[in-house]
């Protein structure tokens, strides 16, 4: 006698799979170097955020009394050549460094997705001319670049987060591209079209979405390298202007005293260094987990 | 062949011309009349009426873009405001001491970057792996001048055994020229050196797995016979072109270690024509950069041409 499937067993409905963003997330988490990295880097957003609570003294009072002095209960990191408390100058530091950071970034986006997107989607002639202007940013190199747009736009932390910015902005114009390109002769972009989607509908309903992942990826490693330009256009002194704390710029000053008062030097460079290399293995993380091939 | 390289030089025509709207584009960003600016601290009138006429102030801008790429391409890319001379002949003084730092530079990249991925592809998913991905995140991560500071400490001041500062023709006192180039040059091969290991490492992955390298193995040949001679030599095609891209790293992060360092050269140049608001020397430097940097690119990419046979055919 044929057995009888109980009635619920058809009408049942499979256990609903878990959807790329799910899994990426699952794969991210079990990346011990990923979560470390965001581990630290939130940290940093902590201290940046109250950095007036817990940043023991004024990042800007001086004190005559206490010029470079050797790290000391008081002044846990030390002083300045002008008697700053170097642990408050670090901590408020983080400010400018992060804001460089976000700010940089969301420059780039905010610029580079559109361009990518039309170069990509339009082709032809716009893609030509957006192509050839994109090659002409990348042949300055970056640095180079975000100095010279920082020097004729003027030294202050603003004008080094809008030169790195546009200096960063073609490496997401090509990325988005080149994720477009490959993404508009998919089928489902096809069958978009076909069912009279007007084209900008299509650009940004159907396309976009599919190329968020390595623009999430770019962004994240983009961070790290804004906040290693903030850094260097500060210790050249294109950047946050004193007496307002940077790590590049306490890091300009420390190189004067690297003799007889290494402390001041040690702190702001481990900062940037832990900060770079927590976005470094954020996005590493990332991008292993958008894409395992890759790995 | 030809063909090949004919149309790679076309397409640095439009590169070259966008790169050159863009440097002169640099000039408008300045606030006000560029004159005044250009004309330095004490704004001589007779100063600026002659930037006026020099730089066709006057003229609409296309105009004056036209005009100012006459005198690019017959040399003249303008005259320092801060010391009189042509920029041109500024940017070829300091050229050389740039040059010599980048070479060094990339020779300590090359000789820790390469062997450092060979060593963590074949031990890959060993501790070696694992330490030399370590040593690429740590070169990607250190701010070359922090690390600069920090060798200067080290080997300067605590060890006292290499010059902190300054710079020594080669011509004039060849080993007080490598002692004082050693370190800077350390520092900004670090960060390259990091890169080429990734580099390395993905190509003699991908390489070590193909079909040839388990031939040679079965045929008996001995491991570093199979790693050195049939696979390094395979992977080392893509490294061409990768490792000429690391060339911008290079340029920009020489601008700081000059800098650290007190060397007197291209990116110390720049530097302090930004600061003595010298902005023909910044618009130079950055041409004279991007051009190179075309150039060069274009050169690795005739080069991997040449070394990669299935391309000619």
């Amino acid at each position: 006698m044929a057995a009888v499937l109980p009635l619920d067993y058809t009408t049942t409905t499979p256990p609903a799979e878990a959807g790329p963003w799910r899994r990426a997330w699952r794969r991210l988490l079990r990346r011990r170097g990923a979560v470390l990295g965001f581990a630290v880097v939130a940290m940093f957003i902590v201290l940046a955020v109250f950095a007036p609570w817990i940043a023991p003294q004024d990042p800007i009072a001086t004190s005559w009394s206490a010029i470079r002095q050797a790290p000391t209960p008081t002044h846990w990191f030390g002083t300045d050549e002008i008697g700053r408390d170097v642990l408050s100058r670090v901590v408020w530091g983080t400010r400018a460094s992060l804001l460089a950071g976000v700010v940089s970034v969301s420059i780039s986006l905010l610029l580079g997705v559109p361009i990518g997107l039309a170069a990509g989607f339009i082709g032809g002639v716009v893609d030509g001319i957006i192509s050839r202007i994109t090659d002409a940013f990348l042949a300055c190199p970056f640095l180079i670049l975000a100095i010279a747009l920082a020097a004729f736009l003027g030294p202050s932390l603003t004008n080094a987060m809008i030169a790195i910015g546009v200096s960063a902005t073609p490496i997401f114009v090509r990325l988005t591209r080149a994720q477009v390109l490959n993404v508009k002769v998919e089928d489902y972009i096809e069958a978009a079209r076909a069912v009279g989607n007007p084209p900008w509908r299509v650009a940004w309903r159907h396309v976009m979405p599919n190329v968020v992942a390595p623009l999430i990826v770019q962004a994240t490693l983009a961070v790290a390298a804004a906040v290693i330009a903030e850094a260097s256009l500060s210790f050249l002194g294109l950047g946050q202007q004193p007496p307002a704390p940077s790590w590049g710029s306490m890091l300009n000053t420390a190189k004067n005293y690297v003799d007889n008062a290494p402390w001041m030097a040690i702190w702001p460079g481990l900062s940037i260094f832990l900060l770079v290399l927590s976005f470094n293995l954020l996005g590493d993380g990332l991008r292993d987990a958008f894409d395992p091939r890759q790995r | 062949m030809l063909e090949f390289f004919a149309k790679r030089l076309a397409t640095i025509v439009p590169t070259l011309v966008f790169v050159s709207m863009l440097i002169f584009g640099l000039q408008q960003l300045l606030p006000g009349d560029p004159a005044v600016i250009l004309a330095g601290e004490e704004r001589d009138p007779n100063v600026v009426a002659y930037l006026h006429a020099k730089l066709h102030l006057d003229e609409p801008l296309p105009l004056r873009y036209l005009y100012w790429v006459r005198g690019v391409l017959q040399g003249d890319l303008g005259v320092s405001v801060r010391n009189e001379q042509p920029v041109l002949a500024l940017v070829l003084q300091k050229l050389p001491v740039t040059v010599e730092l980048a070479l060094i530079a990339m020779a300590f990249a090359l000789a820790i970057g390469i062997p450092a991925g060979i060593v963590s592809a074949v031990g890959h998913g060993t501790a070696w792996d694992y330490a030399a991905n370590v040593f690429a995140l740590w070169g990607l991560s250190t701010p070359n001048f922090w690390l600069g500071i920090l060798m200067i400490l080290l080997f300067s001041v605590q060890l006292g055994w290499l010059p902190a500062s300054g710079y020594v023709s080669p011509f004039e006192d060849l080993r007080a020229n490598l002692a004082a180039m050693v370190m800077p040059a350390f520092v900004l091969g670090n960060a390259i050196a990091a890169v080429l290991m990734r580099h390395t490492r993905s190509a003699m992955l991908q390489v070590l797995s193909a079909d040839y390298v388990r031939t040679a193995r079965a045929k008996g040949l001995r491991e570093p016979n199979v790693v050195l001679k049939h696979a390094l030599r395979n992977a080392l095609t893509p490294i061409i072109t990768l490792g000429a891209l690391e060339l911008g790293t290079l340029l920009s992060g020489a601008v700081l270690t000059e800098q650290v360092f007190s060397i007197p050269g291209f990116g110390k140049l720049i530097v302090d024509s930004v600061f003595n608001r010298d902005y023909a020397v910044v618009q130079g430097v950055v041409l004279v950069t991007a051009t190179a940097y075309i150039t060069l690119n274009l050169l690795a990419d005739m080069a991997y041409f040449l070394v990669n046979p299935r391309l000619r055919r």
